[in-house]
């Protein structure tokens, strides 16, 4: 007997269906069906946004070296689906040569990103020279609880680039997967439930960014929006949004092909610190 | 005490309870429900790091739950050890909020009836308008029922014009039948609020228990005209959680005692759960934790 799957979100550790009982049907470029895919609602929303708040604080204070080897974690989970990944990408048109280079790239890109767990802060910090008595330095930590948009043309690359550098630098993620590569973004959230990624730090939802970006952009609890490839109009509309909320909004047009420094850094808030020293001799440092 | 004691049906109150989790009250009404609510609790802090600063602070709170909404209710009454019951009561004279005081060697009660009852007159000579006292859950375990009768009895006497609220730990009862027959002794012995817990011991307040004895006090009504109030306490920390209370209370009940006269949450982070579901109902938006004050 041959069962289909069913394509649920990723929220808080579990995999709920949307609460709203919506559904979008998936169809290949001959207009064929493949899947139905939850329509994500803003209580959908609301309850990732609250597991995610309630996992950040304990992910954030995990050891960096710890957080390297839970995103390395992911990419040995995913490598042992590569040909779930593959397959779900030609029901789509994908071709099995690009498929297997999109599949590739998502894996480079994680070992990419574990790489920095334990070296963004030291590369980003500084100790600052200042004309007082103070032992002044700067350093950043992570911005807390952000929203992402992932870019509707990126099954993998598109969503990793969309949640992992935010993971890196300590925060927890509510990302929005890409309406047409739901599948894959559903199929990436049975990989990191199973790779030691602890619940609610990363949640996936599927559904409509034109429904879902308001309600990201006014949530009070939210600290930062990133989008990928969100319309002009649809920006412009949530702008204000995340101005009164106090919101970070950081707006790419692209899906980044690279992974970089600046990606983990845009989801960092520095903190200088003005640390009081005595000088009580001209022989050198007093801390 | 107990010849008229019925065993509790614990499916029957599990189903009823899982019935009243699927109601849903939204708008207008929902809003009066959290502002009811608000105004239902005891604020509460029972730790042993409690410092006079920290009693200040709660009873602002008690009374300025979040100033940027207007028209919100303050709370019912503060909840302290009685060593704060004199500061509190000054603090909070004229505002309508009550003074509560834990007694009779709260949390444990292992102790001898003397000294419970000191501890009792030194909450009321403090001021109290309410003592919450704990059952001995040993006695009453070891099938000593009127050994526990008599010591509420005793307490409601020392209490005065207090009311007593008497607090059966029902997490430490074993079985909803216990919890029924704790309920009616203290109903019988002349408590005025029967309370779930002391929210030292898991599980505190759940609907279940509260659902048995919210029926013991509707059949002690319909026996004698007699309203006795109900107090879940511990681990209600949402607001979704506080309306199905409220929808059960006014199921088994009805209104006469949807009043903070006659019932109780004793919480302490409840109060800011409602406060940003109030928030939420007033601006379209989902708010955060970080713009109201935790104490």
């Amino acid at each position: 007997m041959e069962v289909m799957k069913t394509y649920k979100m990723f929220i808080g550790g579990a995999f709920p269906r949307t609460e709203s009982g919506r559904y979008y049907e998936l169809t290949n470029p001959k207009g064929e069906f493949v899947a139905n895919i939850c329509r994500g609602s803003r209580k959908d929303f609301r309850n990732a946004a609250v597991a995610a708040r309630a996992a950040q604080k304990s992910w954030a204070g995990k050891s960096a070296y710890n957080r390297s080897q839970i995103i390395y974690r992911i990419a040995e989970i995913m490598q042992q689906r590569k040909s779930q990944f593959v397959e779900e990408l030609t029901k789509l048109g994908y071709t099995a040569a690009k498929a297997n280079k999109e599949f590739d790239a998502a894996i480079d890109l994680l070992v990419y990103y574990a790489g920095w767990c334990d070296k963004y802060v030291q590369v980003s910090s500084a100790v600052n020279p200042v004309a007082s008595s103070h032992f002044n330095f700067s350093i950043p930590e992570p911005t807390g609880l952000v929203s992402v948009i992932a870019h509707q043309d990126g099954p993998l690359v598109g969503l990793l680039q969309a949640f992992v550098p935010a993971i890196v630098g300590g925060n927890a993620v509510v990302v929005l997967a890409s309406e047409k590569y739901a599948m894959s973004a559903v199929s990436l959230a049975e990989v990191l439930a199973t790779s030691d990624v602890p619940g609610g730090v990363v949640n996936i939802l599927t559904g409509f960014a034109s429904e879902l970006a308001p309600i990201m952009a006014s949530h009070m609890d939210v600290n930062a929006l990133v989008t990928f490839g969100l319309d002009r109009p649809l920006i412009t509309s949530i702008a204000e949004a995340c101005a009164d909320s106090v919101k970070r909004l950081r707006i790419h047009p692209d899906i980044p092909t690279k992974g970089s420094l600046d990606l983990i850094m845009e989801l960092q808030e520095i903190k200088t610190t003005w640390h009081p020293i005595e000088k009580i001799s001209s022989s050198g440092s007093a801390y | 005490m107990l010849e008229h004691f019925k065993p509790v049906d614990q499916t029957a109150i599990e189903e009823r309870c899982a019935r009243i989790r699927t109601r849903s009250i939204k708008k207008g009404a929902k809003i009066e429900g959290l502002k009811m609510a608000l105004g239902m609790i005891d604020l509460t802090t029972l730790e042993g790091k409690d410092t006079p600063g920290k009693v200040t602070q709660l009873c602002y709170k008690a009374t300025h739950l979040h100033d940027e909404l207007p028209n919100l209710p303050h709370v019912a009454a503060v909840c302290v050890y009685p060593t704060f019951v004199e500061q509190a009561v000054s603090l909070l004279k004229g505002s309508g909020v009550k003074v509560a005081s834990v007694a009779t060697g709260f949390p444990a009660g292992q102790t001898s009836r003397e000294v419970k009852l000191a501890d009792v007159k030194m909450a009321v000579d403090a001021g109290a308008d309410e003592v919450d006292m704990v059952i001995s859950r040993g006695e009453f375990l070891k099938g000593n029922h009127q050994f526990v009768f008599n010591e509420i009895a005793a307490v409601k006497e020392t209490c005065g014009d207090a009311r007593l609220k008497v607090i059966l730990e029902t997490g430490e009862l074993g079985t909803l039948d216990n919890v029924a027959k704790a309920s009616q002794i203290a109903i019988q012995a002349g408590a005025d609020f029967i309370k779930t817990s002391t929210g030292k011991i898991k599980p505190a307040a759940t609907m279940e228990v509260t659902l048995v004895m919210l029926e013991v006090i509707r059949d002690h009504y319909f026996e004698t005209g007699r309203m006795v109030g109900m107090k879940p306490a511990g681990g209600i920390s949402n607001a979704k959680l506080a309306l199905h209370y409220l929808v059960m209370v006014k199921e088994i009940l009805g209104e006469a005692w949807l009043d903070n006269h006659w019932f109780r949450f004793g919480a302490s982070s409840l109060a800011n759960d409602l406060i940003l579901q109030l928030m939420k109902q007033e601006t379209g938006v989902y708010q955060s934790g970080n713009y109201i004050a935790l104490d």
